[in-house]
C-alpha cells in the first residue's frame, strides 16, 4: 500500500467529505442542542424543554412512538430473517427473489403509507377482498380514530412491509459470510433445519443482528409519513410533533427539544442492543 | 458418498420437503411484497369515477385510465413540485458524487492511519435522525435566505446521501483490484492516467449504480423537505401537506408517481445491494 | 539489457522490515530468480525495483542510472503480475498494445510489435478476443506478451505461474525459459516455489526475513547450502540435518551419532581437522541403505517406504532422529526392519551447530543466513 511519498493524497480526497459532513452534520447537531436549550428570544434556559414536556402531545406521542418501535421489530425480524434465509437457500431464480424482496427499499415512507391507505381505506382493497369472498357484508372501517390500537396496528403493517428489505439486505450479508462447511458440518452431525438455525445460524449471525436492530430501531424512532398518511393526525409520533412545532406553531426550540429528545432514545436503544447482544469483541471487554 | 439410490438415501426425502417449503415461503413473501404495488397500480390507473364510488373492488380491473393520473398532475403545484424534486434529486446526486467518489477511492486503495475511524464516522452517520438535522438547518437558512430554495433542500440531502455515496464507491472500486493500476503504471502511465484509462471505466457502472441511489435517497426523503419547503416544495412535501385534506384519488396517484423511479432504480442497482450493506457488516 | 544494482534496500511496513539492507548486482541479461517462503519480501523486493513501492533507504540503479525516486513509468521496465492484471475492459490486442500506446509508439509499429509478442506467445489468434473469452492460461500468455511487447531493458515477473494448474505449469515454465533465453533481458523472477527457482534461473538470491541468505548458481546452492533454512528450503524432501559429534580415531575422523554407531568422514567442506559437535547436513540421495544388518555404518530403523516410481522414499529411525533417504524402486526393505547406513562423506555440508551456518567458506553467504529456528510452517507450507 502506498504511503510514502504521497502520504497526504488520502488525506486530500477525504478533505471535501470531512469539511462538508462538519457543516451539514456536525454543526446542525450542535445547533440542535443550542436551540433546545434556548427559549424564544435566544437566552439560555430549560423553558423549551419544559414547554415540550408538558405539552398535552407529549406523552401520546412518546408512547405511541415508543409502541411502534417495539412493535415493529420483532415482526421485520422474522419476515427479514425468513426472507434472508430464502435468498442463502438459493432457490432458481435467486436474483429475481433478492430484487423483490428488495423492492421497498427504494420507497419512500409517504408512498408506502399511501399504499396501504388504499388497502385499508373505506372502500379499499382489503374490505373489496373480505366483501368478494363473504367475509363481511359491510366495508370495516379500519381506519377508525376511535381505536388508537387499530390504527397503530395499521402502521406497523405498513412499516413492516415498506423497511423490511433494509434488515433483509444486511442479514443477507451477513449469512453469506457464515462459511458454509458449518452448515455442513451441523448437517452430517444429524442437525435439523431449525436446530441448524437456532445452534449455528443465530449466534454466528450476532454482530450482523446487532447492526441491523439498531439501525433499524433508530430509522423507526423517526416513524413519520407513514402514520400521517394512515393515520391522519390524531394519532401522535415524536417526529410528527417535531415538525409541528416547527413549521406550523414556528417555535423551532421546541421542535429542537423533540429532535433531542429523539437522538437520546436512539443512543439509548444502541446501547440497550450493544447490552443485549454483545459481540465476541465487546464481551472481551 | 457411498452409491446408493437416490431414494432410498434418509435426508432426500426431508430435503426435497424442505425445499418445496422454501418455494412456498418464498412465493408468499413475494406475494406479500408484491401485492401492494399491484394494488396501488390499479388504483392510480383506474378512471376516477370508479375509484371513488365502485365498492368491491375487482382485483383485475376492468377499465384503465390515465385520468386519476393526469387530475393529479393538473392539481396546483404538482408538477412544479415533481421537477423540482427531479432537479433536486440530480444537485444531490452530482454533488455526493463530487464529494463522496474520491473518499471511496481513498478509502479503497489507501491503507493510510485513521481509515478505519474514518469509516466508522461516516457509517455512524447513517444513524443519526434526520429530524435532528433539519430542524436547525431550516433555522440557517432562513437566516441565509436559501430557505425554500432547491440548492437548500440538495445541501440536505447531500448530506443524508454523502455517507452511501461513500461507501458504496469505497466498494466499487475494492472491487477492481489495484493492480490494474499498477500494471498501467509500469505501461508508462501517471498515476492519475492509469485511474482514467483503467479504473474508472471498470468502475463506471458501479459508480452509476451509486449515482441513482443517491437520487433515489433525495427523491424519497418526506421529513426534511417538509420543514425545508413552504411554497416551493418538492413533490413528498407537496403531497404530505395536502394529504388529509386531498381526495383519494389524489393519494392513489401520488403515491404511485412517488413509487415509480424507486422500483426501476432498484433493479438497475440489484447486483450492488450487498455491497452497499455487506460492507457495513465487517 | 541492463545491469541492476541494489544498495541496502530497505522498506518499512510501520515497524516490520519487509525488505532489510539488501545489496545485490544482476548483471546484464542475466535470470535472477528471488525465492523464499511467503512473507519473506521477495516481492516486496520486486515492487520496489519496479518502483511500485517507496524505499525507506537504499537505491536501486538500472543500467546505471540511479531510479530510486522514479516513478515505475520511467524506469524502462515491464512487470507481469502474479494475477496478470489483464485489462478485462480491453481487447487482447489493446492490453499487448497499451505500453506502446503509452510511448505514442507510431501506429505501424505498434502493429508489428504487438504481432510479433503475440506470435511469440502463440496467441496471436486470440487478438480480437476480450479478456473473459480466454483461460487462465491463455491470460496469462496476455500478461506476458504485453510485458515482452515493450522490449525492455529489465523484465520483472511475480509468480506469473502459480495460479496455473500443475500441468499447465510444467509446460509454460519450459516454454517461458526457451522464450526468455531467446530474448536474453535482464530478467528478476520472484517464486516460493523452489523447483521452478533451481530449473530456471541462471542463480537464485534466497530471501528470508527481508534479508538474503544466500545468491548462488542452483547447484551450489543444492549441493552447498549457505545454512540450515536453505538446505531445509530446497530439495525435495529437504537436506537431512544431524547432530554428530565428531571424534579422531587413529588419525581419522569419524562421526559418531548417540544409539546409532559411527560412520568415517573426511575434512572435506571446511570440516579440516575440527572435532567436537556439529550439525552435518546430507542429501536423501546420499544415504546409502544396506539391508543387512552385519556390514557397516550407522544402525537404524526403517520407519515408513513411500515408493515414488522412479525411487522409494524412505523415512528411518536413527537414533533419536529420523532421516530420509533414497533407495532404487526395487530395493526389498520391510517397515521395522533394522538397516545400515552408508553416508558419501564428500557431500556431506557441515554447518555449526550453534548458528547453524555452514563452516566452509565457498558460497555467497547473505548477512540473513542463520538467522534462527526454522518454524515448520516455512518448510513444509512453502515447498513444492
Amino acid at each position: 500500500m502506498r504511503a510514502g511519498r504521497l502520504g497526504w493524497a488520502p488525506y486530500a480526497l477525504l478533505l471535501p467529505s470531512l469539511a462538508y459532513l462538519a457543516i451539514f452534520f456536525a454543526a446542525p447537531m450542535l445547533g440542535a442542542f443550542g436551540l433546545a436549550f434556548q427559549d424564544g428570544d435566544g437566552s439560555w434556559s430549560l423553558a423549551s424543554i419544559q414547554r415540550m414536556l408538558n405539552d398535552f402531545n407529549f406523552m401520546r406521542a412518546l408512547t405511541t412512538t415508543l409502541l411502534l418501535v417495539i412493535l415493529v421489530l420483532p415482526v421485520q425480524l422474522v419476515l427479514a430473517m425468513g426472507m434472508a434465509l430464502v435468498i442463502n437457500a438459493r432457490l432458481k431464480g435467486a436474483g429475481l427473489w433478492l430484487y423483490i424482496f428488495a423492492l421497498p427499499l427504494g420507497i419512500s415512507e409517504l408512498a408506502a403509507g399511501i399504499v396501504w391507505v388504499s388497502i385499508f381505506t373505506q372502500t379499499g382493497w382489503l374490505n373489496s377482498i373480505l366483501q368478494t369472498l363473504g367475509i363481511i357484508d359491510r366495508p370495516i372501517i379500519w381506519q377508525s380514530g376511535e381505536s388508537q390500537w387499530l390504527l397503530i396496528l395499521l402502521v406497523v403493517i405498513a412499516e413492516s412491509w415498506r423497511a423490511t428489505s433494509i434488515i433483509m439486505i444486511i442479514l443477507v450479508a451477513g449469512l453469506q459470510s457464515i462459511p458454509p462447511e458449518y452448515l455442513e458440518a451441523a448437517e452430517v452431525y444429524g442437525a435439523t433445519t431449525w436446530q441448524k438455525v437456532r445452534r449455528v445460524i443465530l449466534p454466528m449471525l450476532r454482530p450482523t443482528l446487532q447492526v441491523a436492530l439498531i439501525l433499524r430501531t433508530i430509522l423507526a424512532f423517526q416513524v413519520f409519513a407513514t402514520v400521517v398518511a394512515l393515520a391522519g393526525t390524531g394519532t401522535v409520533v415524536l417526529a410528527q410533533e417535531a415538525r409541528r412545532w416547527a413549521v406550523v406553531i414556528d417555535n423551532d426550540n421546541v421542535a429542537a427539544a423533540y429532535a433531542g429528545l429523539i437522538l437520546l432514545l436512539s443512543i439509548a436503544s444502541t446501547l440497550v442492543f450493544l447490552w443485549l447482544l454483545p459481540t465476541r469483541e465487546e464481551e472481551r471487554q | 458418498m457411498t452409491a446408493r439410490p437416490a431414494s432410498a438415501r434418509p435426508g432426500m426425502r426431508r430435503r426435497q420437503l424442505g425445499r418445496a417449503l422454501t418455494y412456498v415461503a418464498a412465493t408468499l413473501l413475494a406475494a406479500f411484497v408484491l401485492a401492494p404495488i399491484y394494488l396501488i397500480a390499479i388504483s392510480a390507473l383506474t378512471p376516477p369515477e370508479i375509484a371513488l364510488t365502485q365498492y368491491p373492488r375487482p382485483l383485475v380491473p376492468t377499465e384503465i385510465s390515465f385520468d386519476t393520473i393526469r387530475f393529479f398532475l393538473d392539481a396546483a403545484g404538482v408538477v412544479d413540485a415533481f421537477w423540482r424534486s427531479v432537479y433536486v434529486g440530480i444537485i444531490t446526486l452530482v454533488l455526493a458524487l463530487l464529494i463522496g467518489a474520491p473518499a471511496g477511492y481513498a478509502i479503497a486503495r489507501y491503507a493510510f492511519r485513521g481509515r478505519e475511524t474514518y469509516r466508522l464516522l461516516v457509517l455512524s452517520t447513517r444513524a443519526f435522525p434526520v429530524v435532528i438535522l433539519a430542524i436547525p438547518l431550516a433555522v440557517t437558512y432562513i437566516r441565509l435566505g436559501i430557505n425554500d430554495s432547491i440548492i437548500g433542500v440538495a445541501l440536505m440531502h447531500t448530506a443524508l446521501a454523502l455517507p452511501f455515496a461513500i461507501l458504496i464507491t469505497s466498494s466499487v472500486f475494492i472491487s477492481v483490484p489495484r493492480e490494474l493500476e499498477e500494471a498501467a503504471q509500469t505501461l508508462g502511465c501517471h498515476p492519475i492516467q492509469a485511474f482514467l484509462r483503467v479504473s474508472l471505466p471498470l468502475a463506471l457502472p458501479g459508480l452509476a449504480a451509486a449515482a441513482i441511489f443517491t437520487w433515489v435517497i433525495s427523491w424519497n426523503d418526506v421529513f426534511a423537505a417538509s420543514i425545508l419547503t413552504l411554497r416551493e416544495p418538492t413533490l413528498p412535501a407537496r403531497v404530505l401537506t395536502s394529504l388529509t385534506q386531498s381526495r383519494i384519488t389524489f393519494q392513489f396517484a401520488a403515491g404511485f408517481i412517488m413509487l415509480i423511479p424507486s422500483i426501476v432504480v432498484i433493479f438497475f442497482i440489484r447486483r450492488y445491494l450487498l455491497g452497499l450493506w455487506g460492507r457495513v457488516v465487517k | 539489457m541492463a545491469e541492476i544494482r541494489l544498495e541496502g534496500v530497505t522498506k518499512l511496513f510501520r515497524q516490520v522490515r519487509a525488505v532489510d539492507e539488501v545489496t545485490l548486482t544482476i548483471a546484464e541479461g542475466e535470470f535472477m530468480v528471488l525465492l523464499g517462503p511467503s512473507g519473506c519480501g521477495k516481492t516486496t523486493l520486486l515492487r520496489s525495483i519496479a518502483g511500485l513501492e517507496q524505499l525507506d533507504a537504499g537505491r536501486v540503479l538500472i543500467g546505471g542510472q540511479d531510479v530510486t525516486y522514479l516513478p515505475p513509468r520511467k524506469r524502462n521496465i515491464a512487470m507481469v503480475f502474479q494475477s496478470y492484471a489483464v485489462f478485462p475492459h480491453m481487447t487482447v490486442f489493446d492490453n499487448i498494445a497499451f505500453g506502446l500506446r503509452m510511448h505514442r509508439t507510431p501506429r505501424s509499429d505498434i502493429q508489428r510489435q504487438v504481432q510479433q509478442a503475440a506470435e511469440l506467445l502463440h496467441i496471436e489468434n486470440l487478438l480480437e478476443r476480450y479478456p473473459s473469452q480466454t483461460s487462465g492460461g491463455q491470460r496469462q500468455r496476455i500478461a506476458v506478451a504485453r510485458a515482452l511487447a515493450m522490449e525492455p531493458q529489465v523484465l520483472l515477473m511475480d509468480e506469473p505461474l502459480s495460479n496455473l494448474d500443475a500441468l499447465l505449469r510444467l509446460e509454460a515454465r519450459a516454454e517461458l525459459k526457451r522464450l526468455l533465453n531467446e530474448i536474453g533481458s535482464t530478467t528478476i523472477y520472484v517464486t516460493h516455489d523452489q523447483v521452478e527457482a533451481m530449473s530456471m534461473g541462471d542463480r537464485v538470491a534466497v530471501m528470508r526475513a527481508g534479508k538474503l541468505v544466500q545468491v548462488d548458481e542452483p547447484l551450489t546452492i543444492y549441493q552447498r547450502p549457505a545454512d540450515r533454512f536453505v538446505g531445509g528450503f530446497i530439495g525435495n524432501p529437504p537436506m537431512n540435518f544431524l547432530r554428530v559429534t565428531v571424534e579422531s580415531r587413529d588419525g581419522a575422523l569419524v562421526a559418531v551419532m548417540p544409539d546409532a554407531g559411527e560412520v568415517p568422514v573426511d575434512g572435506a567442506d571446511g570440516l579440516g581437522d575440527r572435532t567436537g559437535s556439529l550439525l552435518m547436513g546430507i542429501r536423501a540421495e546420499d544415504i546409502h541403505v544396506e539391508g543387512g544388518s552385519r556390514s557397516p555404518g550407522l544402525r537404524g530403523q526403517v520407519l515408513v517406504i513411500e515408493p515414488l516410481g522412479s525411487h522409494n522414499l524412505v523415512t528411518l529411525r536413527l537414533g533419536a532422529a529420523q532421516v530420509k533417504a533414497t533407495t532404487r524402486p526395487d530395493e526389498r526393505l520391510d517397515v521395522d526392519q533394522e538397516v545400515r547406513l552408508g553416508i558419501d562423506a564428500s557431500r556431506i555440508r557441515w554447518l555449526d551447530v550453534e548458528r547453524e551456518v555452514a563452516l566452509a567458506d565457498d558460497t555467497e553467504i547473505g548477512p540473513g543466513a542463520g538467522l534462527g529456528e526454522i518454524g515448520p510452517s516455512e518448510l513444509a507450507s512453502e515447498k513444492e
